[in-house]
């Protein structure tokens, strides 16, 4: 009887000291866990496995090719949406080197990262919108590819916002509505 | 007769008396203090990492936006730590033989992740979501504080479950504007409770779920 309540005083006193439910028997995003060769609980995709819903068919929207030549039209209409979330997007990801205004003086190329070249460049305004997403997606020179970073779609509108930082750059008076020529003149004083 | 007791009885007994309660509260009182002391809870305590990574660097003097390395924060329950490849975008580059980024490029050589040490970490029965917390006006800084100025991370919220409580239930006092989520200077304005109480209106945040138990926990 003693034994018995001794063990049942002990059993109670320690299960306020078991951090079970704390730390659960099941594996994290991106947790250590040795029973994998790489030392993590997160496993990349074997290769040619197509997750339900990522088939990717369509290769003007996932490659920004058709039949292997670089696209020149989006994949979808161009909204005023798309290229505010674009905006955001490369102020994010491509700003660091190509600079806000893609010049390509970014702050990471103010600290010695070489220059990329300027998204003004008559080479750059003539090349197809598919050459910007072949670059995003698979990188070219020394930029690293951003395709595990910035979605497919992400990736349109950010073109669609590069196309406007390119119009922005190549503008004149003229293409200003006439109610507002007047308030950038008087401003320009 | 003798007597029984001496006359020293009196003081053990009200030693006993008063002291034995005063000392199950004071007993009470240093668990509870400990329970909350930056020493168990980690807060403001500087971890160490493989690789000695500075926010304040990289967010303050740089300028590089949260979401350039933690991608997933806004569509995700994790923020997602940035794969070695995000570090090597830059410092294939930069710093490219520094001796304090050899674990970087061991990392890239080798295929196997860097281990990083746990800053946060929330007890297993907690279900946290980031990308519902930012994308309805919760700032990182709201909880993680300011990371912008930290040379070294460290925790600045124990995460108790009162604090998550505190929000939940007020969540007009520290919602944000969509566009400044990310923004670390932000400084909180002065109608913050009118402008809270707009924001839980149109970032269509259900006040009466947040405390219900299966929210968190579930």
């Amino acid at each position: 009887m003693k034994l018995l309540v001794t063990a049942l005083v002990l059993s109670v006193i320690s299960t306020g000291c078991r951090k079970g439910m704390v730390n659960q028997q099941y594996l994290k995003p991106l947790a250590e866990e040795e029973f994998f060769k790489d030392g993590s609980a997160s496993r990349p995709i074997p290769p040619h496995t197509v997750a339900r819903s990522h088939l990717n068919e369509d290769a003007h929207f996932f490659e920004g090719k058709i039949d292997g030549r670089l696209v020149t039209t989006f994949p979808a209409p161009v909204t005023r949406e798309m290229i505010a979330h674009g905006r955001e997007g490369f102020d994010i990801y491509c700003a660091v080197c190509h600079g806000r205004t893609g010049a390509g003086d970014g702050m990471i190329v103010q600290r010695g990262f070489p220059p990329p070249p300027s998204l003004h460049e008559e080479r750059l305004r003539q090349a197809p919108v598919g050459h910007f997403f072949d670059v995003i997606t698979n990188g070219y020179g020394i930029m690293y590819p951003y395709a595990s970073r910035v979605t497919a779609a992400d990736r349109w509108a950010i073109i669609a916002y590069i196309r406007a930082l390119q119009l922005s750059q190549h503008s004149t008076l003229d293409d200003v509505e006439p109610a507002e020529r007047e308030h950038l003149q008087t401003a320009e004083k | 007769m003798a007597q029984l007791f001496k006359k020293r009885a009196n003081v053990i007994a009200r030693l006993i008396i008063f002291g034995g309660p005063a000392l199950f509260l004071a007993i009470c009182a240093i668990i509870y203090g400990f329970g909350r002391s930056d020493f168990w809870t980690r807060v403001d305590n500087p971890l160490n990492q493989p690789v000695p990574f500075s926010h304040k660097h990289h967010v303050d003097g740089l300028g590089i936006d949260c979401r350039y390395c933690h991608t997933s924060v806004e569509q995700s329950s994790f923020a997602g730590l940035p794969s070695t490849e995000t570090c090597m975008t830059c410092h294939s580059q930069i710093w490219k033989d520094a001796p304090v980024l050899e674990p970087v490029r061991a990392s890239f050589q080798t295929g196997r992740p860097i281990q990083w040490t746990r800053v946060y970490d929330l007890p297993d029965y907690v279900y946290f979501d980031h990308s519902i917390h930012v994308n309805k006006g919760v700032s990182c800084a709201t909880c993680h504080g300011r990371v912008d100025e930290m040379p070294i991370t460290w925790k600045t919220q124990p995460l108790y479950m009162r604090w998550c409580l505190d929000c939940h239930r007020h969540p007009e006092e520290n919602l944000r504007p969509p566009q400044e989520v990310f923004d670390m200077q932000y400084q909180r304005p002065e109608n913050q409770s009118t402008l809270g109480r707009q924001l839980v209106l149109e970032n269509h945040v259900h006040q009466q779920g947040l405390t219900d138990c299966y929210t968190c926990h579930r």
